[in-house]
């Protein structure tokens, strides 16, 4: 909402600076976004006449005027085609200055010398959508003749501010001068002088125009009409115009203009007919046929269908109502006899329409937020008297009004004491009442509460704690003394599974890798990319109604797609090195279609690639398990995931649970990928992980007895899994190994083919003797013994 | 006898103070004090002296004997500390070096930032809650006072799953949730991710990040609810910065406001980047809980009141490391999240 501070002028008495006045507004609850200077930095343009145009000589689009500005006459060169001789214009003489700091100087174009330029609308610092249509492209014409020489701010009033505001949906009534005049009144302790409206002179009847009025849909709470007859239509004077531009809407014609600059000031929309257009004697409001079609003043053939509500003549729609009037019945240069509407519509209906037409007009951004349906009467009348005003027509008598749910004054108690325990201050009830009446609240204070009228464009106050807003911006929440917060509750505390998960980022963090973070939706064609078969639980997702676009329209089921996407993305960009982790959520619906939430599960989804294998990863999660005390996790060989490699990946097991997946990413999901390299990715299951997590850890007396180091190599098949070899070797411990080390695994020379020579060193100890050599002895002869039987392996010597 | 110890003791001291090394000096050692050395063959004839000078004269050798000792202790030690010094001088390294072995990973900054803000409020007696991020519209809309008509509803501002299902737009409903689970008192905050039918650019994103912190109590006002912002808005940003409480509209609260702070560039001189105002616009949004919400919770507007705020995690974290594209926190270069 663009507020030009000498509008808001004509109702409030200010002489603050515009820089007090935003700052008052904004703490008082209108948050003004910026204050804005069109015309800042002119300097030495100033009113001339042309005296004479004449082409230039060797310039076919160029012309030479003599142009008067009153102490001398200058010879500039232009190429505007809109000038005659006599017209008052604008003149930027040299050493001027314009807006986005243009200067002035001397020129020469063509061997002819220019001593300055003459401004359009656009150089003096208005925006193209404002320019009137005949002027965008040509010098600003005066309307009328000014003395010569007179700086062009002061005829046009430069020297002010306009603000923009941000207006929240509650406050409807603050979209318009009147709305923000109230505002700033209430703010600045000030009175507010709403227009008086009055009309001179009024003739015939409405009667002998128009028959009747009829509506036909609970659309249209109220519709109220005048007729203006002998209307003359030309541009506004040049204050209107001016008014409108910097408001930012761009003048038409008087009684366009006229309509809109009452818009802007009650915030009701308004519209005009040609009435001479309007086949038959009535107006109707219903909702339109399907097939029933419009062309818009925008020249745009509309289709319409029965969710649009609409203004109709006896053949066809004259308008879409609330959104945009029709072509056919626009006020243009011939016509003669207006009938001027003042409307109050259903906000969701116009919004919907406005949406599905893509048309949101200063209308229809009004009705959407909702009107007091009593400004119909008071803004289309004050369109009379401005009609009046400027000498653009004569005001029939009478109007026709259909006023259905007829909006009255309410009534809201309000407890004092209430107001101060919710703003923690101490108010008295008489500031109470003066900050409400000073909004235009009516506040009578009876029997200890204080009864407030809720005047009708207030349609945001429904109850007690609306007015204890009201009070409290005014009495400025800035000025709201901070109080720290007692109670009962001094103690936070953060769930265990966020524990856990802090824990394991700490853990994976100093194992060096780095957290990333992906978008919970992904594309459903991913899937197909990492080989998920068509059965596969992972395609049972959640697609959403209105994605963004294929990329964003599924749920997530697992998180490896976006791990490997992001890992491309580094290999692509050159990253050499990429070891990262996230912890993120899966989507897992019920039953599909979807009826109810779906269970939402936490993954921890590892990836590498660069200078790794599959055992950096391995023992990337061993250590994550064995700091959150995790044990007996066994890898369980996966040879038929088709995401993976099968021969580089495990399934992780603890009991009977399925704790995740880790391994070698298959070559024809990388190559999907356009990774060159080996990638590894692991799957876990979090909140399984949380559940197994056991932090108590207890010391253990310091070994007393020294340990005993003995190594065995084996000869063994190659497809004998070390896990398997360790099981059997910690079976045969008799308690006493201590630790297994894996030092050695080696295939080649002197290994038969097929096998391959696996060497162990065990570290044994007790906890209450010193071991002798007989006891570790009998033990590695039986680990080697059952080693032999249960895999065909043989000893190494 | 005692001359020709005093002349043993000169003799030995001056050639002691004339050896090279450790082991000359060990030579010297043996020559005078060694089983065969002069000092003991001196004292072998002791036997010679009368019972009265014995003790005398043995007195005086060990004396001797201690003198020559610390003398060549002293030298030695002197030698030693010369062979270890010449040692750790062959040693010198370039310590300006890196080898860069060992590598720590990386927190992602945005979600480093909401532990952070998670722990300052947990400091103040918050606890942290976490929803779904598929919600019920009644818990996202309905719930919370938002209008039926509320374009924020629409299709092109929220994405939906089914009419009642849809991706959470704020991390409002959790409120929600720990309301009608836990009732009053309260004090919650929860983090976490958030969806808007927004196209990606450099300051938007489909998905984002919210926190949101929610105070039930009885005689909770506007004051506490300054007071926690103000507390949280210096600790999170220094205590130079400067907070704006002003008016504004959000459908859950009443009276509802929002939080301006400081400009971050011109610390509050006015600037471009803050349009001249100073304040860096809209870092929060509060206001009291409204009594139709804790209506809606089945907990009485007449006994309690609370406070709510959120704010958008990822502006916060852009703002705090300087960050100028939305994009980078979603992209996971690994040289841009090595830099946090």
């Amino acid at each position: 909402m663009l507020l030009p501070i000498k509008w808001l002028k004509d109702y409030v008495d200010l002489n603050e600076e515009p820089k007090v006045l935003a700052d008052g507004l904004t703490l008082s609850g209108s948050h003004v976004e910026s204050i804005i200077s069109l015309n800042k930095g002119i300097e030495k343009v100033i009113v001339g006449k042309i005296l004479k145009i004449e082409k230039h000589p060797d310039a076919d689009k160029l012309l030479i005027c003599n142009v008067d500005i009153g102490e001398k006459q200058l010879q500039i060169v232009t190429g505007a085609t809109n000038l005659k001789i006599n017209d008052y214009i604008p003149v930027a003489i040299v050493g001027a200055k314009l807006p986005n700091d243009i200067s002035i100087d001397k020129t020469n174009f063509r061997g002819v010398d220019s001593y300055g330029m003459l401004c359009s609308l656009k150089e003096l610092g208005y925006s193209d959508s404002v320019i009137p249509k005949e002027m965008r492209d040509g010098i600003f014409i005066l309307d009328k003749e000014y003395p010569l020489g007179t700086d062009i701010a002061q005829v046009l009033q430069l020297n002010d501010e306009v603000i923009e505001f941000e207006i929240t949906p509650n406050r409807p009534d603050c979209l318009s001068v009147i709305g923000m005049a109230r505002e700033t009144a209430a703010t600045f302790n000030k009175e507010l002088k709403e227009p008086e409206i009055k009309i001179e002179k009024e003739v015939e009847d409405i009667s002998n125009y128009i028959d009747s009025v009829e509506v036909k849909s609970s659309l249209c709470n109220r519709y109220y009409t005048r007729v203006v007859k002998d209307v003359e239509i030309k541009e506004s004077p040049l204050w209107l115009q001016i008014r409108l531009m910097e408001a930012g809407v761009r003048p038409i014609n008087n009684i366009v203009d006229i309509t809109n600059f009452v818009m802007l000031e009650y915030g009701e929309p308004l519209h005009a007919f040609d009435l001479d257009k309007i086949n038959g004697r009535k107006v109707i409001i219903r909702e339109a046929d399907n097939e029933e079609k419009i062309i818009t003043i925008d020249e745009i053939k509309r289709n319409l269908d029965s969710s649009n509500l609409i203004i109709a003549d006896e053949k066809s729609p004259i308008a879409i109502a609330g959104v945009m009037g029709g072509f056919d019945t626009e006020v243009t240069r011939e016509t003669k006899i207006v009938l001027l509407e003042g409307a109050n519509f259903n906000g969701k209906s116009v919004r919907l329409t406005s949406k599905k037409f893509g048309l949101r007009t200063e209308a229809s951004t009004r009705f959407e937020k909702g009107i007091d349906p009593n400004l119909c009467k008071t803004a289309v009348d004050r369109v009379c008297q401005l009609i009046e005003l400027i000498d653009a027509g004569t005001i029939v008598k009478g109007n026709i009004d259909v006023y259905k749910d007829v909006k009255e004054e309410k009534e809201i108690v309000l407890r004092p004491n209430k107001v101060n325990s919710l703003l923690g201050i101490e108010l008295s009830i008489e500031d109470m009442i003066k900050y409400l009446e000073g909004l235009g609240l009516k506040s009578k204070l009876k029997d200890e509460v204080i009864n407030v009228t809720i005047p009708t464009f207030r349609l945001d106050l429904e109850r007690e704690v609306d007015l204890i807003e009201e009070i409290g911006r005014l009495y400025g929440f800035h000025n709201i003394p901070s109080k720290p917060l007692v109670g009962v509750l001094t103690r936070g505390e953060k769930p265990y599974g966020r524990i856990i998960e802090d824990k394991a980022k700490f853990i994976l963090q100093g194992l060096g890798l780095n957290e990333v973070m992906t978008y919970s939706f992904i594309s459903p064609k991913v899937y197909d990319k990492i080989k998920v078969s068509d059965n596969s639980p992972l395609k049972k997702y959640i697609k959403l109604i209105n994605p963004l676009g294929e990329d964003y329209s599924v749920m997530r089921t697992t998180l490896i797609p976006n791990m490997l996407d992001l890992l491309s993305r580094n290999y692509n960009r050159g990253v050499e090195i990429c070891h990262v982790y996230e912890i993120g959520n899966i989507f897992v619906p019920k039953e599909l279609p979807v009826k109810e939430l779906p269970e939402e599960k936490k993954i921890l989804s590892l990836g590498m690639y660069g200078k790794v294998d599959f055992y950096d990863l391995k023992e990337v999660v061993d250590k994550v398990f064995e700091r959150l005390g995790i044990k007996d996790v066994e890898y369980i060989r996966e040879e038929d995931n088709p995401t993976f490699h099968p021969g580089r990946t495990a399934r992780l097991v603890i009991g009977d649970d399925v704790i995740g997946i880790i391994g070698e990413i298959h070559m024809d999901v990388t190559e999907n990928y356009d990774i060159k390299e080996r990638v590894y990715i692991g799957q876990l299951d979090f909140n399984k992980i949380v559940d197994l997590t056991n932090l108590n850890f207890k010391y253990k007396p310091l070994p007393k007895y020294p340990s005993m180091l003995r190594d065995i190599a084996v000869v063994i098949e190659k497809d004998i899994l070390a896990g398997e070899m360790e099981k059997v070797i910690w079976n045969n411990g008799k308690g006493l190994i201590e630790n297994i080390e894996l030092f050695d695994i080696y295939t080649g020379d002197q290994i038969p083919e097929g096998m391959k020579s696996v060497a162990y060193s065990i570290t044994y100890r007790s906890h209450e003797r010193t071991l002798k050599d007989e006891e570790v002895n009998e033990i590695q002869q039986s680990i080697i013994k059952d080693l032999e039987d249960k895999f065909k392996a043989k000893l190494r010597s | 006898m005692r001359e020709i110890l005093t002349e043993i003791k000169e003799k030995a001291l001056s050639n002691i103070k004339e050896v090279m090394n450790l082991d000359e000096l060990e030579q010297m050692r043996i020559k005078f004090l060694g089983k065969k050395g002069e000092l003991t063959l001196v004292l072998r004839d002791m036997g010679k002296l009368s019972p009265e000078e014995r003790p005398i004269v043995g007195q005086m050798a060990n004396e001797i004997r201690n003198e020559i000792e610390i003398e060549i202790s002293t030298i030695r030690d002197m030698f030693r500390n010369e062979i270890k010094k010449a040692k750790m001088e062959k040693e010198k390294i370039d310590i300006t070096v890196s080898t860069n072995k060992k590598s720590l990973g990386h927190r992602h900054p945005l979600l480093s930032t909401i532990e952070e803000l998670e722990d300052l409020f947990i400091s103040m007696g918050f606890s942290v809650v976490n929803g779904p991020e598929i919600e019920t519209v009644e818990n996202n809309f309905n719930a919370l006072n938002s209008p039926e008509n509320h374009p924020s509803r629409d299709l092109s501002d929220t994405f939906y799953i089914t009419e009642d299902i849809l991706l959470r737009t704020q991390t409002s409903p959790v409120q929600i949730r720990a309301m009608k689970e836990m009732g009053a008192p309260l004090r919650i905050v929860s983090a976490g991710r958030t969806f808007r039918f927004d196209d990606v650019d450099d300051t938007h994103s489909p998905m984002f990040h919210q926190l949101e912190g929610l105070v039930v109590d009885e005689n909770i006002t506007m004051a506490n609810l300054i007071h926690t912002i103000d507390i949280f808005i210096k600790e999170l940003f220094g205590k130079d910065m400067e907070t704006r409480f002003r008016p504004h509209h959000f459908p859950f609260t009443e009276p509802s406001g929002e939080v301006d702070v400081t400009c971050f560039k011109c610390m509050g001189k006015g600037c471009d980047a803050c349009n001249g105002t100073g304040w860096s616009m809209e870092l929060l949004g509060c206001g009291m809980v409204h009594p139709k919400v804790l209506e809606n919770c089945g907990i009485d507007p007449e006994k309690y009141s609370g406070f709510a705020f959120g704010m958008g995690i990822d502006r916060i974290t852009m703002v705090k490391y300087g960050i100028n594209d939305i994009r980078l926190l979603f992209e996971n270069d690994n040289r841009f999240l090595k830099q946090f």
